[in-house]
């Protein structure tokens, strides 16, 4: 396969609806003040996914900027370690930046332009949404300020510091806990006060319509990629599929395609790995789906952890990807449908999966991934030793050395 | 999942499946075929803007700084001569809201025990019935549409009335996801926001789903105080008025006497918040400011 595959216009697994409901979940519940511009995002949107101008330049874009299509990588050694009989690695380490992000970043960037504006802001947790969008602005020459919690300017210093290099503006978010979600806020009040000139880049599919449905276009990359792979490889079945959430958008990308194109019987297993911090009896976790109650958080309806008064609650997790207490409402959708499966996994787990990956494949995955391949031996108990799985590795570990050294890894 | 019990979905005009509120008594309540169907026909809001003068409507945050201390300065508002009074409800991510009024709901919340839409509406009951002076103004709650999805559509509405609440004001919940919440709160008035983004299409819509009065948001960005009056504010106003009746009530930024005249020479009401709530911990120097607002409307 030589060339970027995009979603087909027409679908069969048809959400969101004209309001941008999956289900209950979803929607937009947002001051007045951005209502016009989310309706005027929508229609630009929709032009421009059927305008095949912008089409060519997203997927030139992706293909000789960020490197796509990104690799099908058969992990024989991490088959071997984790007792099943084939592990297809996606690569999204791969891409330029380092992760999945740009996928989305370059999409709507180039929408930006399009509309006109000249300014975009971004939200950022681990930082590379904020890197992704920085230098996509920097591609594009567009101006950028990518609001960041402090803590997570804490965690994630390095991505700091390339967000400046790249040109932007890193503007530290203080309030709350200082992590994702008050980043989000704040750049939602940001957007709130300067919507007339400045587009809001999403780094997750989440938020008010049409982001979710937006992000999930542009994410989609991933998982039509894996189909194409797939033929292409001779791989006629796989039984699980699997990626990390946190606010879902690289496993929205991976498994709607297998959605949309793939009848439910031959359909593999769709498995989401949401954070599960320092346990799910503690209150130190990020496992919205599988701990949270249906609620309103930034603009849409979906699983929230919140208080009894319907407050937000902090979320965590030891990767900073994760740590956001709500979760994007196709997701919501999907576990309530059946659709998808989402179990949770540990910090500890994550790490010994990161270090699993790092020295029997010499990849070194992102903490958010390794959520995911710390799945893979789970699975092989429950699928057998002949069983096929697919792995989205949404990120590379370069940004989280100095967490993993903090935990102890490498000694 | 727990929502359906009483909060539901937020989503049924979209979708004719989703669950509704309460299916055993909103097909008595409900207004299924014009679900932005206006407002109560005896509105104590309404009246509230009846009395040939603009309306002065004061913003007070439940629980800040603590529940007593609030409800003083309710009584203080009242005093000093507010027509109106919205009453703040204490929310963990308010969207809409600049630094002082999200940090007197931080502080509101961090109190004994929490503070949320409950606690509210019980310092409003308290009022009500105790206001301190002969002529209480009704009272709006402010929240934003989660706490009311937690405590239930139905059983928020159904507390409120209690209550005595003439009104509610929810700035995240648009008239296109406010079916729901209008089959079960009947009696109370829902008052929506025009913002100055907001296009024709847009203060139609707004303006048909509002009752008792329109709020216009004078200024894009949050609530609190501003130098000056958003530019254009008067031309805002007369492009609401081409599509209602109803009485425009200017807020966003409005926060000194003199502006306040300013606004009472072009709207109908005048919304005073952050620069209460920064008041709001010493009653009497709420009554005082509240005082000379409404001589200077009414001058």
């Amino acid at each position: 396969m030589s060339d970027v595959l995009l979603p087909s216009a027409d679908m069969a697994y048809s959400t969101p609806d004209a309001q941008g409901f999956y289900g209950p979940y979803g929607g937009t519940f947002v001051p007045e003040t951005v209502i016009p511009a989310l309706q005027e995002l929508a229609t630009s949107y929709q032009e421009a996914i059927e305008d095949v101008t912008f089409l060519e330049e997203f997927i030139s874009l992706l293909r000789d900027y960020v490197g796509r299509p990104s690799p099908l990588y058969r992990a024989d050694r991490l088959a071997e370690a984790s007792g099943l009989g084939a592990v297809y690695l996606k690569r999204e380490d791969l891409n330029h930046t380092g992760a999945h992000k740009i996928n989305n970043t370059i999409g709507q960037c180039l929408l930006a332009r399009r509309m006109g504006k000249k300014r975009v802001i971004a939200e950022t947790g681990a930082g590379q949404h904020g890197v992704a969008t920085a230098t996509t602005a920097a591609l594009l020459g567009l101006e950028c300020s990518v609001f960041m919690g402090v803590e997570d300017i804490r965690r994630q210093a390095l991505n700091v510091y390339k967000m400046r290099l790249l040109g932007a503006e890193v503007v530290p978010v203080a309030d709350g806990q200082g992590t994702l979600a008050d980043a989000v806020t704040a750049a939602l009040r940001h957007w709130v006060e300067r919507v007339e000139d400045t587009f809001y880049v999403i780094g997750s599919a989440l938020g008010p319509h049409p982001y979710p449905q937006m992000v999930r276009y542009f994410q989609s990359v991933i998982g039509s990629e894996i189909l194409g792979q797939m033929e292409e490889k001779r791989i006629a079945h796989a039984d699980a599929v699997v990626a990390c959430i946190g606010g879902g958008s690289n496993a929205i990308g991976t498994f709607y395609p297998f959605l949309r194109d793939v009848p439910a019987e031959d359909r593999p297993l769709l498995i989401g790995a949401e954070a599960a911090g320092l346990g799910l009896d503690t209150d130190r976790h990020g496992a919205a789906l599988t701990k949270g109650t249906p609620g309103i958080l930034h603009g849409f309806y979906s699983y929230l952890l919140q208080d009894d008064e319907g407050n937000p609650l902090e979320a965590y997790s030891i990767s900073a990807g994760l740590d956001y207490p709500g979760v994007g409402p196709e997701h919501s959708y999907l576990k309530d449908e059946g659709l998808v499966r989402y179990e949770t996994v540990t910090d500890a787990e994550a790490l010994e999966a990161f270090a699993l990956l790092t020295r029997v494949e010499g990849i070194i995955p992102a903490i958010e991934s390794s959520h995911a391949l710390a799945l893979l031996p789970r699975l092989a108990a429950e699928l057998g030793p002949d069983a096929t799985v697919v792995v989205t590795v949404s990120g590379r570990g370069d940004k989280d050395m100095d967490i993993v050294r903090e935990a102890g890894l490498g000694g | 999942m727990d929502s359906a019990g009483t909060g539901g979905s937020p989503h049924s005009l979209s979708s004719p499946g989703a669950p509704t509120p309460s299916a055993s008594s909103s097909a008595a309540e409900a207004s299924f075929g014009n679900p932005l169907a206006p407002a109560p026909a005896a509105s104590r809001l309404r009246a509230a803007f009846l009395k040939g003068r603009p309306a002065l409507i004061t913003y007070v945050m439940a629980g800040y700084p603590d529940r007593a201390t609030s409800l003083e300065a309710l009584r203080a508002a009242a005093r000093g001569g507010a027509d109106v009074i919205e009453l703040g409800v204490p929310y963990g991510d308010p969207l809409a809201d600049g630094p002082v009024i999200a940090e007197a709901a931080a502080v509101a919340r961090a109190g004994e025990g929490g503070f949320g839409l409950i606690h509210a509406i019980q310092v409003a009951e308290a009022f009500i019935r105790d206001p301190g002076v002969d002529h209480a103004p009704p009272v709006v709650a402010m929240t934003y549409m989660n706490p009311v999805m937690r405590l239930g559509l139905k059983e928020t509405a159904g507390r409120m009335r209690a209550a005595g609440i003439a009104g509610v004001i929810i700035p995240d919940m648009p008239p296109e996801a406010a079916a729901p919440w209008r089959q079960v709160s009947q009696g109370i008035d829902t008052v929506f926001l025009t913002a100055p983004t907001s296009t024709p299409d847009r203060l139609a819509i707004v303006t048909a789903a509002s009752s008792a009065f329109i709020y216009c948001v004078s200024a894009v960005g949050t609530t609190g105080e501003r130098e000056s009056l958003a530019a254009g504010l008067s031309d805002q106003v007369e492009r609401i008025r081409l599509h209602t009746d109803l009485p425009v009530a200017v807020g966003f930024g409005v926060s000194t006497a003199a502006q306040a005249a300013q606004v009472a020479a072009i709207a109908d009401g005048v919304i005073v918040g952050s620069a209460i709530v920064k008041r709001q911990a010493d009653p009497r120097e709420v009554e005082t400011f509240v005082r000379g607002l409404a001589a200077a409307m009414r001058g």
